[in-house]
């Protein structure tokens, strides 16, 4: 059984910068990294091959420099990498990033065997979409788990799978059945340090080149062209302007009463429930 | 000429027959939007059964007509159950637009159902407008950890699907006597294989659940020390929230790593960030800056988070964040007295 997990390389978020003159990021300079939900989901997949001996494959859509992601995430001493990379490829939206991976993954299958989990991050740092999990576990009609943060069982001969996923009210415990796609959050596991042979080995690999002919792309779905969605504006959102001052050095109850005061003009405390009852108007 | 436009589909998210605030926030948002395409109207779409009364609130809170989908199997959230009827539906009654809230079920579910429609999606909106001259929806998000806005459009394909962050439109007060029309629509799910069980709801304890908590109560080197942190707890619990944390606290040793919010921690994004004794390092307000409300509590009167707090107060929080508990105990209390 084959395992594989999709990252994407993102520019270090935290070290953005944005050019004031075209309202573009300024990537150039920016280190890029593995996205950090994907590091988790290299260590479940590094994981699950020690434990049970699955092959575990890397596929990422990008352009060649990102040959550097995958040769990072060989480090976590896993089978093969493949970069799908093309100019077909580029300016893809969700849509067209989940066709494209799609059949790259397809075509891991016909020449190594049948694919049974895919693992992506619940999302990427760049687009924090969340969409490519989704979007894949659709187009090859897995069942879905978004949002893992635990994995509570795993039998490899039955495949079934109990997880733990985050929803909005708390976590949901879900049995499912492979084949099956996972998102993974970030409490999922500690990613862990290469040791030297897997670093070594990682920096000497060649990943696979793919372009759109030889997934068997329609290079009209792929990229710009297969992306229904267009961005037509970026804009640098303006500053966090700083309110007021409404107690300076004044007696704790005072300050207390001045601070709830204040919070009652703001409409987001009625999305909190404690807020809501707290500062609820008196009548 | 042009042809007369679909409606806008909002999908009600909900739980134990009750309705997700963000859903009637979209109602109130597609009202809006609604006023600049000609002939369209305002469905909200329902899955489940027994739902009676969402389907009536949703008239009053702006639906022109509820898309009631009428099946037991849908009344709890499943994955591909709700894409299967969602996609169904959309086939059926050709939305121009399709609206869906930025919760978690919500923003995966957007994902299978937009691949399956081959269509479109912007996910996590905080503006949506319709363009005059194109009629298309502009839908603006924040990228890049919030560095950047982006405004997307879907122009060939259809639905305009987007998903909406919880809390920024505005829901419209309930008005009992608007009319409006449910359309039951009897729906049986075609045979399709069970993909997933849901074993159990695990409800969320006080564990670090910083990424998820609607209020925050961080503290900084200004706590002094790891007791400080107590009364930052209490005051967190009493409002459902958590505590967080400076990176100068953690490195003091006063609490853990997994409470650091900052460049090197978490990023959040509460409804309300409470600062105390956190002088507002960029690399800590990277972490804090999307929050909707922030308030700072710190003596010195010229630190630099009260340039980004929305309210400050110039105080020793050791004082200040004790009146403040017992001020919300007293008014939670008599609230639920007068409630009881
Ligand atoms: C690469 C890098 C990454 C970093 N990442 C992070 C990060 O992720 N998160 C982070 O937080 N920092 C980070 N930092 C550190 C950051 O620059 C600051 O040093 C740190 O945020 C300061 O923490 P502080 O505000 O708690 O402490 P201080 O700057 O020492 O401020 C303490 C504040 O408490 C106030 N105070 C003191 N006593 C009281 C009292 N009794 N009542 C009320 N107020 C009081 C003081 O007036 C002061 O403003 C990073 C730094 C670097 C270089
Ligand atoms: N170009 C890509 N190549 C491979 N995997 C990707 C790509 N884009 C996104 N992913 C995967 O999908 C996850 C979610 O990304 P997103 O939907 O863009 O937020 C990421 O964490 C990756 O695992």
């Amino acid at each position: 059984m084959n395992i594989v997990v999709c990252i994407k390389q993102v520019p270090d978020t935290t070290n953005v910068r944005i050019d004031r003159k075209t309202n573009n990021l300024v990537r150039e300079g920016v280190p890029s990294v593995i996205n950090p939900d994907d590091m988790r989901a290299l260590e479940l997949a590094a994981q699950l091959k020690e434990k049970h001996g699955f092959k575990v494959f890397v596929v990422t859509m990008g352009p060649p420099q990102a040959v550097e992601a995958l040769k990072d995430a060989m480090a976590f001493g896993l089978d093969e990498a493949v970069l799908l990379s093309d100019r077909a490829f580029a300016g893809a939206d969700t849509l067209a990033t989940t066709y494209t991976l799609s059949l790259g993954i397809k075509k891991l299958e016909k020449e190594r065997g049948p694919v049974k989990l895919i693992l992506t991050g619940k999302q990427a740092v760049d687009g924090d979409t969340g969409q490519v999990g989704p979007g894949l576990a659709t187009r090859f009609g897995f069942a879905l788990g978004a949002y893992v943060t635990k994995v509570e069982s795993f039998n490899p001969e039955t495949g079934e799978l109990v997880i733990i996923r985050r929803i909005d009210r708390g976590f949901e415990k879900v049995k499912m059945k492979l084949p099956a796609v996972l998102t993974v959050t970030s409490e999922l596991n500690e990613p862990r340090y290469a040791d030297l042979p897997n670093l070594i080995r990682a920096i000497q690999y060649e990943p696979l080149i793919w372009n759109h002919k030889d997934i068997e792309a329609d290079p009209k779905k792929c990229g710009f062209f297969g992306s229904p969605t267009r961005v037509v504006r970026t804009n640098i959102p303006p500053a966090r302007k700083g309110g007021d001052i409404v107690s300076k050095n004044e007696e704790p109850e005072v300050a207390a009463e001045k601070l709830l005061e204040a919070l009652k003009k703001f409409e987001a405390v009625r999305l909190v429930e404690s807020l809501r009852t707290a500062l609820g108007s008196d009548e | 000429m042009m042809a007369k436009h679909g409606n806008i589909f909002v999908f009600v998210e909900h739980y134990n027959g009750h309705a997700h605030p963000v859903s009637w926030e979209l109602l109130g948002k597609a009202r809006d939007l609604v006023q600049k395409l000609e002939g369209s109207e305002v469905w909200a779409v329902v899955l489940g059964d027994g739902l009676d009364s969402v389907c009536e609130e949703a008239i009053h809170r702006g639906a022109d007509k509820v898309l009631y989908v009428k099946n037991k199997e849908l009344n709890e959230y499943i994955n591909y159950k709700y894409q299967k009827a969602l996609v169904e539906m959309v086939k059926k009654y050709q939305p121009e637009i399709f609206l869906i809230g930025a919760t978690l079920e919500g923003r995966e579910l957007a994902g299978m159902v937009a691949t399956e429609l081959q269509t479109g999606l912007t996910a996590d909106c905080t503006g949506l407008d319709i363009l005059p001259d194109k009629e298309l929806l502009a839908m603006t998000r924040p990228t890049f950890g919030g560095n950047l806005m982006a405004t997307i459009m879907c122009p060939d394909h259809r639905p305009q699907m987007a998903t909406v962050r919880p809390g920024v439109m505005k829901e419209l007060p309930p008005d009992p006597k608007r009319k409006g029309e449910i359309i039951v629509e009897e729906y049986h799910l075609p045979a399709i294989e069970k993909l997933l069980d849901i074993l159990e709801l695990i409800p969320v304890t006080s564990e670090v659940n910083l990424q998820y908590a609607p209020v925050v109560v961080a503290g900084g080197k200004g706590v002094g020390g790891p007791e400080g942190f107590k009364i930052l707890r209490e005051l967190a619990q009493l409002l459902g929230g958590e505590i967080g944390a400076s990176r100068a606290a953690v490195k003091a040793g006063w609490i853990s790593d997994e409470y650091q919010v900052g460049q090197t921690g978490k990023t959040i994004r509460p409804v309300l960030y409470i600062a105390c004794g956190i002088s507002g390092a960029v690399q800590h307000v990277v972490g804090i800056k999307e929050s909707e409300i922030i308030v700072a509590i710190n003596i010195d009167e010229n630190a630099p988070i009260f340039e980004i707090a929305d309210i400050g107060i110039v105080g020793d929080l050791h004082r200040v964040v004790p009146a403040l508990t017992k001020k919300f105990r007293e008014r939670l209390e008599k609230r639920g007295e007068v409630k009881a």
